[in-house]
């Protein structure tokens, strides 16, 4: 194909960023794949293609467990995020009308503060001797400190929660401020009401956002190993804590490979799933 | 004005993948004139200037500026410089600063460049702006300092982009003006390309009028108002009423017709167009303001036709009729000038139309 | 909508965006509360006022290390993503070729693809390859994630910037060179200083893909994860996310400051949020 010099001047501008991206993300991704194919011998590789990693990934009671964890904990994460923030998009957008760039700042900048310690004042906060804790003690609104809120899925998901929270409120705020106001207008001037037309106007014509917040939070939040390891306990470690494992301690890399990919796979297809569905929910909008 | 041309356009062909832009454009543009490519929106005007300009190269053909072929020649090499629709004002700079952009290139010393800038701005009389920040400009200031920005190169020729379709209809009408006699004062050439026929007839030496990528007819705009070569042509500048005819001879007098509508009449040789053949003629052409009302029974015209006015349209100075004669359905199109004892007829109306021969516009 | 019901429903709205706000700063300001707070426990109530967990940062030889190392690997990623950042979203702006929207969207996959996977793929290609693990393996990884935030602040300088002004920088005789000294890169300067702060900043702060890539040679986050394990190290660290919080804010703020100059310069209405 000969391209014009519009097309060329474009390519070559683009090509050091792309054989970047090729080389230090396709490349590496595809070396995974093949990776997870092959078996972990002490301290060889044998390159022989076999699926018993996958075998071992898929029926070993422990990985199962893990994944189907995470994938639940991620599920959760993303409805409760999602369900959070959308009002605050919603308050955002149809309300705030000064400094709205202000509160959008507002929401960001926790968001920008170290990760680690965030997860970390979680566990302080949610502990035993917690900042919760010890405020419904002090309040006298509970005798014993409160010990469901710490090491385990729930601790989890409210971190979790927490850390995606601009990812969330963002597309969905972006969304609703695509609405044209007048469709508003038009819709209560043909009779609807207050909530009719939320669900029959707004709802459907912010659902690109809805999806989109959806996403950026589930895939990510399959991948994380830092809050289940330090506010989940044993019941709330996840995938990518066993990934870390195998890759490390364990020093069975074809197994962790196999672990990566199978929970890409999954949260993959998943996410194809809520993009169609959403699509067809949505998809008259554009 | 001289007749030698400063542009001279060869054949010049653009397309865009399959789509083709420009079939073969041929036509000089004189020296120090000023010159209008009008034409509707896709009709390959602005490509052309851009082509001029550097901007675009031509698929096929050759364009020579001053007599030198610009094959190969970009923008920043050539005797050609451009006034942007929008104006392209740099935004972090001041307005002297983009006057001088250009210059700094010439590495002219410091005290000439302020000259130079000055008298530039001093010419689209914009004097003492030269410290303004450009967002505090209007419309009419940005488009002088734009012009300002571009005459300080002193190039061989100016090409105007649509220059005034973003100020509104009185400051437009002023700007015609004002470029009109810049220009004129000068005597550098300008090309002007717009979509606004009124703007072009004002402003313009000669207009070529473009469709579809071709060139129609260039002509003065007298000629192209009164001698439009095509109906088309003729539509798209000013109002012109079309009516059926039929044409009964032809000699060296003239050509006798049958127009229905208006009655038997021979148009003299020298309206004319050269070459044409009468059996070919289906239809003629007459501007509404050749045809006249005749309010008083006394009032006499070469020719006569009788029509009921249908409806009218009030424009304060002129008054638009519209007027079924002869019995015809469709109505044909006058104007008149509203005179201080005359009221508007009401539709209804029975009318005596005056026209004659000279008026006609003979279409193959 | 009756407006009695409506002005209610706004009401019911702000009281929960402010619990929402309490929600997202909850640990944040934590962080100064403990940092300045006498007792070594992390736990309420609060003791005492107290400086001395800063003063224990600066005779920490093992910390200073860290900084140092982390400094070292945001600059080179804020200045090498930016780079590779502009390159891309320039292409994007100004240019139409095939392929084009698969292309971008590949360069921008890191953005939803969780960091250990990133990580993971990057440590067994090093592993195959020989690579030693180094500050210049956590460097690549980082490029790799900070080149879509990179991107996607100056997509919008890039895209701000009028066809034409290039158009006419040209018309005056200006090369190209010229043009993008004299035209291009100062309109653009903002949202490339913005990149970079924003850049540094995640770079800055970014644990997974250090804590996989990373040799001997600890960044400043596989430091902090390293001291989480001891309770006496704590207030310190908590001293130590205090400053962070504080010149993330600024880098933050300064970042912000400079993308809606870049808007005004370009005289673009300063569009909300433009940070992600």
């Amino acid at each position: 194909m000969i391209l014009n010099r519009e097309a060329r001047q474009g390519l070559t501008l683009i090509s050091p960023t792309l054989v970047y991206a090729l080389l230090l993300l396709a490349a590496p991704l595809l070396t995974v794949v093949t990776f997870s194919f092959w078996t972990q011998d002490y301290l060889d590789i044998d390159t022989t293609i076999t699926l018993n990693n996958y075998r071992e990934a898929w029926t070993q009671p422990i990985y199962r467990t893990l994944i189907f964890r995470s994938l639940w904990v991620s599920l959760v994460v993303t409805l409760v995020t999602v369900i959070l923030a959308f009002p605050i998009a919603y308050y955002l957008s149809f309300h705030v009308t000064r400094r709205k760039a202000l509160w959008l700042f507002l929401i960001t900048i926790p968001f920008w503060t170290s990760y680690l310690l965030r997860v970390f004042l979680w566990k302080v906060i949610l502990g035993y001797n917690g900042v919760l804790n010890s405020a419904l003690t002090g309040l006298g609104i509970i005798d014993e400190p409160l010990t469901f809120l710490l090491y385990n899925v729930n601790a989890v998901v409210i971190t979790l929660a927490h850390a995606w929270a601009p990812f969330a409120i963002l597309p969905i705020f972006v969304a609703l401020e695509k609405i044209d106001r007048s469709l508003l207008e038009a819709a209560e001037d043909l009779g609807d009401g207050a909530v009719r037309r939320f669900f029959r106007v707004t709802l459907p014509l912010a659902m690109p956002g809805v999806i989109a917040s959806t996403l950026i939070v589930l895939i990510p939040t399959v991948g994380d190993f830092v809050t289940p390891r330090l506010v989940g306990g044993t019941d709330g470690l996840m995938i990518s804590n066993m990934i870390q494992i195998q890759f490390g301690k364990a020093n069975n890399a074809p197994l962790g490979a196999a672990l990566a990919v199978s929970s890409m796979v999954i949260v993959s297809s998943i996410s194809l799933v809520i993009f169609l569905v959403g699509k067809k929910f949505g998809g008259r909008v554009q | 004005m001289s007749e030698k041309p400063i542009i001279e356009l060869r054949d010049v062909v653009k397309t865009f993948g399959t789509v083709k832009a420009l079939n073969g454009i041929n036509a000089n543009i004189r020296e120090g004139e000023f010159f209008s490519l009008l034409g509707p929106s896709g009709c390959g005007k602005t490509t052309l200037l851009r082509m001029i300009a550097g901007f675009e190269d031509p698929s096929g053909g050759e364009i020579l500026i001053d007599g030198k072929s610009m094959r190969g020649i970009p923008a920043n090499r050539r005797p050609t410089n451009m006034v942007f629709q929008s104006y392209a004002i740099f935004p972090h700079l001041s307005v002297a600063e983009n006057v001088a952009y250009g210059l700094k290139r010439k590495k002219l010393p410091k005290t000439e460049v302020t000259d130079e800038v000055n008298k530039a701005l001093s010419m689209v009389d914009l004097s003492g702006y030269g410290g303004r920040a450009a967002h505090e400009l209007s419309g009419g200031q940005r488009q002088r300092v734009a012009l300002a920005r571009a005459l300080v190169m002193r190039p061989k020729v100016v090409l105007l982009d649509e220059p005034l379709s973003a100020l509104d209809k009185k400051l437009r009408e002023q700007m015609q003006v004002e470029l009109r006699q810049l220009q004129q004062s000068i005597g550098i050439t300008f090309i002007l390309v717009t979509h606004d026929q009124e703007e072009a007839l004002i402003m313009s030496d000669r207009i070529a009028v473009m469709f579809e990528g071709n060139i129609a007819q260039i002509d003065s705009p007298e000629g192209l108002y009164r001698h439009p070569v095509s109906k088309r042509v003729a539509s798209f500048i000013g109002v012109m009423n079309f009516l059926d005819a039929r044409a009964t001879g032809q000699n060296d007098a003239g050509v006798s017709l049958d127009i229905p509508a208006l009655g038997k009449v021979t148009v003299p040789a020298s309206h004319v167009p050269d070459g044409l053949d009468a059996n070919s003629v289906e239809s003629v052409g007459v501007r509404p303001e050749m045809l006249t009302i005749l309010f008083d029974e006394r009032d006499t015209a070469e020719a006569v036709a009788k029509g009921v006015v249908t409806s009218t349209s009030y424009y304060g100075d002129m008054t638009y009729y519209s007027v079924a004669l002869n019995g015809m359905k469709a109505p044909v199109t006058l104007s008149m000038r509203n005179t201080a004892g005359r009221s508007v007829l009401p539709a209804g109306s029975e009318v005596r139309v005056g026209w004659g021969a000279e008026s006609i516009v003979l279409f193959e | 909508m009756r407006p009695g019901r409506a002005k209610k429903l706004w009401n019911w709205l702000a009281v929960y965006a402010f619990l929402y706000m309490v929600f997202l700063y909850a640990p944040v300001i934590l962080l100064p509360l403990f940092a300045f707070n006498e007792s070594t426990i992390i736990a309420f109530p609060l003791s005492g006022f107290t400086t001395e967990w800063f003063t224990v940062l600066v005779n920490n030889d093992a910390l200073a290390q860290s900084v140092e190392n982390s400094l070292f690997v945001a600059i080179t990623t804020a200045l090498v993503s930016t780079l590779l950042g502009a390159c891309a979203a320039r292409a994007a702006a100004r240019y139409r070729f095939p392929g084009q929207k698969g292309v971008i969207g590949f360069i921008m996959l890191p953005l939803v693809l969780p960091e250990i996977i990133v990580a993971v793929a990057l440590l067994v290609v090093l592993m195959q390859l020989g690579f030693s693990l180094s500050l210049w393996t956590v460097i690549a990884g980082h490029i790799l994630i900070c080149m879509p935030y990179s991107i996607a602040i100056l997509s919008s300088a890039f895209q701000g910037l009028d066809r034409n002004l290039e158009e006419a920088s040209f018309d005056l005789g200006e090369t190209n060179w010229g043009t993008f000294k004299r035209v291009i890169f100062p309109l653009v300067l903002p949202g490339v200083i913005s990149s970079l702060l924003i850049t540094f900043t995640i770079s800055l702060d970014e644990f997974i893909i250090a804590f996989f890539l990373t040799g001997t040679d600890a960044t400043l986050p596989v430091y902090i994860w390293s001291q989480l394990r001891f309770p006496s190290k704590l207030p310190s660290i908590m001293a130590l996310g205090t400053i962070l919080l504080v010149l993330s804010i600024i880098l933050l703020i300064l970042a912000e400051w400079f993308r809606q100059r870049s808007a005004k310069r370009q005289g673009v209405e300063v569009a909300a949020g433009g940070f992600i």
